[in-house]
């Protein structure tokens, strides 16, 4: 059970930061709750490893197959180390950032949510569970996006991130509901056990597909890449904690999950490597043209998110372990180097590559931690982003098709993050000829906004002083996991001299080229922005959404009650011709009675009543033929032997008439319908749709199949209600519940009139 | 308590409520306490029901002690019970809501008795077991529900009325037609003695006419396409609390009203009618969610989602599994309270400014966090985030789908749940997130809020609870909707333990 107190922890330190201000930098101290959590995963890490797992499960929703069930694996447990690691020295970095702004409280505890939900993620062992913790993610990244949410470009793209998040969210939903159909079992662990069940399903490439939807818009993949460069709208903490080291790794992070299943199924390889290598030459190549600093990590993080998804789809033990080395990497630099931006930012106002420069006499420390990220993310020796990019070679070198393509794309890729890491980790701080910047008098901040990026640096060093240690305790159990095999390799530093060293070297040198033509892409910057992209889709999509939805609100819902009458008999007609036309054909009709003088006068009454109502210029005749039809019925009951009906008829009838005189009287006259077809087609409708509910109820009469209750309740009047007039004694004995319903119509209706008058002699006397 | 009292108590404590109400119609606080006290002695009744069906199942009265089927039957199950619980919460919550609007003299001295009058009409609906009675019970309803969408007297409101109540008498003309002829073919109008006598073989075809004529009438009470257009032109225009309760619960009765017919009468005879109600259902869904995004109104917008979401209720209905129905069941409830909530919030966000219009409203985030909280948690768990309660509702009935491989239907669901999403972050971003516009009005009224605060805040941690503990009643849900699917106790808990002689089919669909 103390797999769930890591999360609770979180929850709860959300909820207390929500309410309890810290002052100024005492904030950092929320870092407390998220660091505990960071060294029970540490602590935990024996035993995850010794042991396989830690598992936990309550209860939750049976029926709906959510139960709460955690399970901390050796993969699981890695990214839970980067979420509550990584988030610990966020918060203090978001303490820092935010010191003299408001909001620094309501930033600190959401970014603590969204970390709670992100840990669940990782340690869900049930899928309904890990779509609740994924959602939550969503939610929480919206509210971040749009954290400075009077700004409308902040709304703009919180928005965009929700939609495109949240749409593969509810494509990723449908295809986990299939896939635990189809495995039987809602529970992850259980799931990848029953992968032959799957794999041996039709609906395989559904599930599949589905699921890879959801995974691609989480992790930014194309074409769903462009919400997170839009994303950067956030405060840099969030953009350094979500958009970088954790949630857009989710994606991934369900990929690696999921491919002991998939592995090997046509319908997994295929896109997860297309959709990684596209996505990886779009972020790098448009990386090249930003020039905002935070744009250009964006863009790179979209380059590796790539990168990962791409080793991922070739599914090959080396190339699962270039994703998981690769994956550590990037989590460490990615987020130090966010946070020198946003110490950048913070020191000098600017994020704007064409003004900064030589800030590396006066921000010392951010100058040092951006130094050594950069160099990890540009693959120097001896940090963990060489070991990873050398991983990444030998996988694509090994590859049996189009390895020539891959290792190209691979070269190209990792040439450009390489300039790419320099322009942000470098070029601030050592570029020349900016002494104009240096007037503004930009300062180093507080140790929280320098020290969580410089520790991520040096861990990114360190790791890879140590590749065995690292490999053997970090990389090899979580890759046991996912390849569902004990893997034993050790990691290395040195290979000697092959092929991938060599693609290191002449990486090096591509890099530094780009980097040195760094002015000329970012000319032009403004054009590259203002080509197509598929951004563009995605707006026309929306706005031609909404278009439609209005359209089609105007076409249905269009303000005339007789257009909204007219449909609604229409439709009623409609269905009960097809009624009859799917299944009874016509009914047969005969006549058997005989006809007497006063019905038929009274049928006629009511027809005339009923016209003259239906033509008439004025709202007022209307009514009052209205009347007359209602006059017609009475007379009818009268004529049938129920008396006390007619009565009631006549009441409800009066009353009917005087409400509606009150509402008319406010009303503007009838306009008269211009338009003649509309006439006829309603006059045709009218007639017709009378026509066939006499034609039914005529036909039902002479149906008479079963003994009707009536003809009881007639013979137990007298004998059992001691009640001549059957139709009294059923109004008030046997139904005598609906006639005091009728009693109360009555009554609301009488409680109406009064209101009415009331209101319109208030309204007669304020007019005086 | 005997089970006749526990089914009378339904309707009588509203009619006495009503009654009392209007002997004090000069004492304004008295009269607001009877609305009140009235409002919770029903919860407490529907809670009671709520506990004894579950615990001994179906139970039936019969009025004046007329045996069934010559006098009119009372039947509670347990779906009938949780509404008359829910219901009760409504008119509760709405009750407290209404406290400053009667103050105020904003809504005079009809209100109390005619929201009581409504509650009474409701619970009628809910409990009969009579075709006829429930058409009466109808009639009070409509009533009812007229007059209090014209108290304030504004001629926008006038003209929403008159559509309301013109649309509504067209349903109840419809209603009436049906149940005529289901009387002239079958000679029986209670709804037990109705599925008993469809069961003889030779009846199959009879149920059709009548079926679609009681589908087009409870279809445009619950709001279906395409006969909704009563709704959205209506429920706009009257005070807050008002449309917020029928919000939550008029279009419902509808629904329940499909619910038991079907399942009673139609579903196991013609089953082809369900087949009417999944594509009507799915049509629902897509015209009402569209009608929200183009919008730019809080209380228009949230009106088009009532239709929408009426469209994932009926789909659930239509698809007739143990799990769909329960999902319907459990979005039902779900949707009352979180429907309520949302009109109640609207009503707040108009009392602080004035206005409900998108354009003119902006800046409530920064001004009012905690309500901006509430608003935030109910408008996205109406769109299906989890772990709300909204998120469950749409997951039993995309799961009750999948299971029937109903790609189609789960698609159009899981699509709607995005433009849900979309039109709610709509109003957020607009009312509580953007800054207001400079030629706004941004005096805020502040006074009076908390009485219109207190349901808000007590319906918004339903609506987590039911995301968190929501499986015991979503176990309930099952066990109602076991008892819809085999109407066997129904039937012999009304007519008595020998009625059934030949077979009652059970409505269930089997999983292909």
């Amino acid at each position: 059970m103390t797999l769930f107190w890591p999360v609770l922890l979180i929850a709860f330190a959300s909820l207390l930061a929500a309410f309890v201000r810290l002052p100024g930098q005492w904030k950092a101290l929320w870092a407390v709750f998220p660091g505990a959590a960071f060294a029970w995963v540490v602590l935990s890490w024996p035993a995850v490893v010794g042991e396989g797992e830690l598992m936990a499960s309550i209860a939750w929703f049976e029926q709906l197959g959510a139960t709460v069930d955690l399970r901390l694996d050796a993969y699981g447990g890695l990214m839970a180390g980067l979420v509550t690691g990584v988030g610990t020295l966020i918060i203090v970095y978001a303490a820092g950032y935010m010191e003299g702004q408001p909001g620094g409280s309501r930033l600190i505890s959401m970014l603590l949510i969204f970390m709670a939900a992100m840990l669940g993620i990782v340690i869900a062992d049930n899928l309904v569970l890990l779509f609740v913790f994924w959602e939550l993610t969503s939610i929480t990244s919206y509210l971040l996006v749009g954290f400075n949410h009077e700004k409308e470009d902040a709304r703009k793209k919180a928005l965009q991130a929700l939609l495109v998040t949240g749409t593969g969210g509810l494509a990723l939903l449908a295809g986990m509901v299939l896939l635990a159909l189809e495995a039987g079992s809602w529970q992850i662990s259980e799931i990848l056990q029953r992968g032959d069940l799957v794999t041996a399903s039709p609906y395989l490439p559904g599930i599949i597909v589905l699921i890879l939807l959801g995974a691609f818009t989480k992790s930014a993949q194309f074409p769903f890449h462009f919400w997170l460069p839009n994303a950067m709208a956030a405060p840099t903490p969030v953009s350094a904690f979500l958009h970088s080291a954790t949630m857009v790794k989710a994606g991934v992070f369900i990929l690696g999950r999921f491919s002991p299943i998939f592995n090997g199924s046509e319908w997994w390889h295929g896109p997860v490597v297309v959709a990684g290598l596209v996505t990886l030459l779009v972020g790098a190549i448009l990386g090249l043209f930003q020039t905002d600093l935070k744009k250009i990590l964006a863009y790179t993080t979209l380059a590796v998110l790539g990168m990962l998804t791409m080793l991922i789809g070739f599914g090959s033990d080396l190339a699962l372990k270039s994703m998981l080395v690769f994956l550590i990497g990037h989590a460490l630099y990615k987020a130090a180097l966010f946070m020198v931006a946003g110490g950048i930012d913070h020191g000098t106002g600017t994020r704007d590559v064409w003004k900064l420069g030589g800030l590396s006499a006066v921000m010392p420390f951010t100058m040092v931690a951006g130094a050594l990220a950069a160099f990890s993310k540009a693959g120097f020796p001896p940090f963990l982003g060489f070991i990873g990019k050398e991983y990444v070679y030998k996988t694509g070198t090994s590859l049996d098709t189009l390895a020539p393509i891959f290792t190209g794309a691979m070269l190209l890729g990792n040439m450009l993050i390489f300039a790419l890491a320099l322009k942000v980790g470098w070029y601030p701080f050592w570029s020349k000829g900016k002494e104009a910047m240096l007037e503004g008098h930009p300062h180093e901040g507080g140790w929280m906004m320098w020290l969580p990026p410089l520790v991520l640096a040096v861990l990114g060093l360190v790791f890879g002083f140590i590749p065995v240690w690292t490999g053997d305790t970090l990389v090899l159990p979580a890759l046991s996991e996912i390849t569902g095999k004990s893997m034993h390799e050790h990691l290395a530093l040195w290979h000697g001299i092959t092929l991938p060293l060599i693609l290191s070297l002449v990486t090096f040198v591509g890099g530094v080229l780009f980097y040195r033509a760094r002015e000329f892409f970012w000319r032009k910057h403004d054009r590259v922005e203002s080509s197509p992209k598929v951004e563009h889709a995605y707006d026309r999509l929306l706005v031609g959404m909404v278009k439609f939805a209005k359209r089609q609100t105007q076409a249905i819902q269009g303000g005339s009650l007789s257009r909204y009458m007219f449909i609604v008999v229409g439709a009623t007609a409609l269905l009960l011709l097809w009624k009859f036309v799917r299944f009874d054909g016509w009914p047969e009709l005969t006549w058997e009675g005989r006809l007497a003088p006063i019905p038929v006068i009274a049928c006629i009454w009511t027809m005339v009543g009923a016209i003259v109502a239906a033509v008439a210029k004025r709202r007022l005749i209307a009514l009052l033929a209205m009347g007359v039809v209602g006059l017609g019925i009475t007379v009818l009951f009268v004529n049938f032997g129920a008396p006390d009906l007619a009565i009631t008829q006549l009441l409800v009838d009066g009353l009917t008439v005087v409400l509606l005189l009150l509402v008319i009287y406010r009303l503007p006259p009838i306009k008269a319908e211009a338009n003649r077809w509309i006439i006829r087609a309603d006059a045709a409708l009218s007639v017709f749709f009378g026509m066939l509910i006499a034609a039914l109820t005529l036909s039902a009469m002479q149906l008479h199949v079963v003994e009707r209750v009536g003809e009881t309740l007639a013979q137990m009047s007298y004998a059992e209600a001691y009640g001549r007039n059957v139709v009294n004694v059923i109004l008030v004995d046997f139904r005598a519940l609906d006639t005091f319903g009728e009693i109360i119509v009555l009554a609301i209706a009488a409680i109406g009139v009064t209101a009415l008058l009331a209101a319109s002699k208030e309204r007669s006397s304020d007019e005086d | 308590m005997s089970d006749a009292l526990l089914l009378f108590l339904p309707l009588v404590v509203p009619a006495a409520a009503a009654v009392l109400g209007l002997v004090l119609r000069t004492c304004k606080g008295p009269q607001a306490i009877v609305g009140v006290l009235g409002s919770a002695g029903l919860l407490v009744v529907g809670l009671m029901l709520v506990a004894r069906t579950d615990a001994v199942g179906v139970i039936a009265t019969q009025s004046g002690l007329w045996p069934a089927p010559f006098g009119i039957s009372l039947v509670a199950d347990r779906l009938a019970a949780a509404m008359v619980a829910v219901a009760g919460l409504v008119a509760l919550a709405g009750s407290i809501y209404a406290w400053r609007d009667l103050a105020d003299d904003k809504l005079g001295p009809q209100f109390v008795p005619l929201m009581q009058f409504l509650m009474l009409g409701v619970q009628g609906s809910f409990l009969t077991g009579d075709l006829f009675n429930l058409y009466v019970w109808f009639e009070v309803m409509l009533v009812a529900s007229f007059v209090l969408l014209t108290l304030g007297n504004q001629r926008q409101q006038l003209e929403g009325a008159l559509k309301y109540v013109v649309l509504n008498i067209l349903a109840s003309s419809l209603f009436l037609i049906g149940a005529g002829l289901i009387y002239a073919k079958l000679g029986t109008l209670n709804m037990a003695d109705v599925a008993v006598r469809l069961a003889h073989p030779e009846q199959t075809d009879l149920v059709r006419t009548s079926g679609v004529l009681l589908i087009a009438a409870f279809g445009l009470k619950a709001g279906l396409f395409p006969l909704f257009f009563w709704l959205p032109s209506s429920y706009h225009t009257p005070r807050p609390v008002v449309s917020a309760i029928f919000a939550g619960l008029l279009t419902k009765v509808g629904v329940y009203a499909l619910m038991r017919t079907s399942t009673l009468t139609f579903a196991a005879k013609a089953p082809v009618l369900l087949e009417l109600i999944y594509v009507i259902a799915l049509l629902t869904m897509v015209c009402g969610v569209l009608g929200a995004a183009a919008h730019f109104d809080m209380r228009r917008i949230l009106s088009f989602h009532i239709v929408s979401q009426i469209g994932y209720i009926i789909l659930g209905l239509a698809m007739m599994t143990p799990i769909a129905i329960a999902g319907s069941i459990f979005y039902t409830l779900h949707h009352i309270v979180l429907k309520t909530n949302l009109f109640f919030l609207s009503g707040v966000v108009n009392h602080i400014r004035g206005t409900n219009d998108l354009a003119r409203l902006g800046g409530l985030a920064k001004a009012f966090p905690g309500i901006a909280t509430l608003f935030f948690i109910s408008a996205f768990s109406l769109a299906g985030i989890p772990p709300l309660s909204g998120f469950w509702a749409k997951m039993a009935i995309v799961l009750a789908g999948m299971d029937l491989r109903a790609w189609g239907a789960v698609g159009i669901a899981l699509g709607t749940g995005v433009l849900t999403l979309f039109s709610m972050t709509k109003i957020w971003a607009e009312v509580f997130w953007k800054s207001a516009p400079e030629d706004a009005n941004t005096t805020d009224n502040r006074s009076g809020l908390w009485p219109m605060l207190i349901p808000c805040v007590a319906f918004v941690g339903i609506t987590i609870g039911l995301g968190i503990w929501g499986g015991h009643v979503f176990a309930f849900a099952e066990r109602a909707a076991e008892q819809l699917l085999n109407p066997r106790e129904y039937i012999e808990a009304v007519l008595g333990p020998d009625a059934i002689t030949g077979e009652v089919p059970g409505a269930g669909r089997v999983r292909p």
